[in-house]
């Protein structure tokens, strides 16, 4: 069975945000109708979003690093937020494993919103009804697009590659071949949500470069010139 | 959680309301058993259940602000086999109707004995349909409470003190208005009221009490660690994303000070529990239609209280996320 997910890469993000106003773009001019943008230019302005890129400092000063951290819905494989739905409005989809709301069926009960752990799903305060990531299922399933496009807009806006999106049940797809050979991990893995999308851990990329490296030995641009004979060398110290 | 008036008033009117049918029906058991006297159908019977009607009524009004879309309303009976909240929309009108029927039963005197228990307890239709009804509103306390307690990721509320909590105090509050509805008509049940009254308050002082103790003791599962899955002691939020607040920011945040917070605690242990049972026990010694409406009043402006501390209390895993602003 297909499980479609993304497969974030926190060693190249860099928090640019991208993603963030992309998505928007996107899914607010979509199918489904405008996210609604209560009050944004005054003082107090606020909006529903499907995803975020949050910040995290980790370590002691001066030995810190910054983790830029991009939040979705992660489209569990168990999702919780599922049976508490009292309608049957939140979904999870048979053919591709995307967890989805039916905007027609929701009542606004925020009932599936406490049933996240991860924060994943938001009000709209207009439609009143919840809203959260569809991975932009109006753009992968659609067939008019070419093959390359057929992609999340998060996916496509990304600057450094940092999130790869396939199917993570093919062994031999990309996002599972990172899953596998760079360590990826599920969020909150406690609660047994088994999250489709995964993260990529931070590591240290490191590189030795030996001082005789930084010279080139063949350089076509070095002078010739011939190697001076000392004054105690043999026959054999030197040559041409 | 930041907690929802709407939600505060239906769980607390539905809690009374429950607790006032229960103690009805309770009369007429004991009354069937020749324990206390018998009660009159149309002042007794047929105004009481129209007062559990009406608090039932203004409950459903409440649930209704608490809807976005409360047009949409009907659909939630259809996922009865997985959600909680599904089961109490079908088991409210339900005892809705079992309620009125009951006091439709006993106001148009439908007491002809369908059969006989032992040598001459005669069951009629308004036991029966009270029976029904009885087991609806135990099953609705359920329900009710089950809605917040199978929520696994809210662990203050996890657990089967939930469920007791909500049935004690529900059970409390109603046999203390069945009390001030007995004063008030001048029926001569207000100490048996009276008493049981404080007997479901004292039970719930223990499993209320038993639940802000192991709340106050409570190790979340989740961490700051494992909510990005980054494994380092020093780990700091220093940005969550958006500067101007979002849905995750108001309704996962109770959003008073930590000092307040504590005061609603003492202030409901005071209202909820201790000044009612001194004036449920001062009705005991003088007989006053005053003293047990006071009491009913005073607690349920507590429970409003407790309430909102229920609510407040619990810890979404998701604030991990939304620490820092920026």
């Amino acid at each position: 069975m297909t499980q479609l997910a993304l497969v974030i890469d926190l060693n190249v993000c860099v928090g640019c945000h991208a993603c963030v106003t992309s998505c928007k773009e996107w899914n607010t001019s979509g199918w489904a109708g405008a996210m609604v943008d209560e009050r944004p230019y005054d003082m107090d302005p606020t909006g529903t979003f499907f995803n975020r890129v949050q910040t995290f400092e980790v370590g002691h000063f001066p030995a810190t690093e910054t983790v830029h951290f991009p939040k979705s819905c992660l489209h569990c494989e168990d999702p919780p937020c599922v049976p508490v739905c009292p309608t049957g409005a939140s979904y999870k989809r048979e053919d591709n494993g995307v967890v989805l709301v039916d905007y027609d069926k929701c009542i606004g009960c925020k009932y599936c919103s406490w049933a996240c752990p991860y924060g994943a799903r938001e009000v709209d305060e207009k439609e009143k009804v919840m809203k959260k990531c569809t991975l932009c299922i109006d753009r992968i399933t659609d067939t008019s697009l070419p093959e390359r496009e057929r992609k999340p807009a998060c996916v496509l806006a990304c600057p450094t590659s940092a999130r790869l999106y396939g199917d993570v049940h093919d062994p031999d797809s990309e996002v599972s071949i990172a899953i596998r050979e760079r360590g990826g991990y599920q969020l909150m893995p406690e609660w047994g949500t088994k999250t489709a999308n995964h993260y990529l851990p931070r590591r240290k990329t490191r590189m030795t470069i030996h001082e005789d490296e930084l010279r080139r030995v063949d350089n076509p641009l070095q002078e010739e010139f011939e190697a001076p004979v000392s004054k105690g060398a043999s026959i054999d110290d030197v040559a041409f | 959680m930041h907690p929802a008036f709407s939600l505060i008033f239906l769980t607390t009117l539905l809690g009374v309301a429950q607790g006032l049918f229960l103690a009805l029906f309770t009369g007429q058991f004991y009354s069937l058993a020749r324990l206390i006297p018998a009660q009159d159908n149309v002042n007794f019977y047929g105004h009481g259940s129209l007062l559990v009607l009406f608090f039932l009524a203004v409950a459903l009004l409440a649930s209704v602000f608490h809807l976005g879309r409360p047009e949409r309303a009907w659909r939630t009976a259809t996922k009865w086999r997985t959600s909680w909240l599904s089961r109490e929309v079908i088991v409210l009108p339900a005892f809705m109707g079992m309620v009125f029927l009951y006091g439709l039963s006993h106001y148009l005197g439908w007491n002809v004995p369908l059969f006989v228990v032992g040598d001459d307890i005669n069951i009629d239709l308004t036991v029966i349909i009270g029976f029904i009804a009885s087991i609806l509103s135990f099953v609705l306390f359920i329900c009710t409470a089950m809605i917040y307690a199978s929520v696994r990721f809210m662990e203050e509320w996890h657990h089967w003190l939930t469920v007791a909590n909500y049935t004690f105090l529900g059970l409390a509050s109603g046999f203390a208005l069945a009390a001030a509805f007995s004063a008030w008509g001048g029926i001569a049940l207000v100490h048996f009221y009276g008493f049981w009254a404080v007997f479901f308050l004292l039970a719930a002082l223990i499993t209320r009490g038993w639940s802000l103790y192991r709340n106050a003791n409570i190790k979340h599962k989740s961490t700051i660690e494992t909510a990005i899955g980054v494994r380092h002691p020093a780990l700091l939020q220093k940005s969550q994303g958006l500067m101007g607040g979002s849905f995750n920011t108001r309704e996962f945040f109770h959003g008073q000070s930590d000092s307040m917070f504590k005061r609603v605690r003492v202030i409901f242990l005071v209202l909820v529990f201790f000044i009612p049972l001194v004036l449920l026990g001062a009705s005991w010694a003088w007989a006053s239609p005053y003293l047990p409406m006071v009491a009913f009043v005073v607690q349920y402006i507590g429970l409003l209280f407790e309430r909102w501390y229920f609510f407040a209390e619990a810890k979404h895993p998701q604030n991990l996320y939304y620490q820092t602003i920026s």
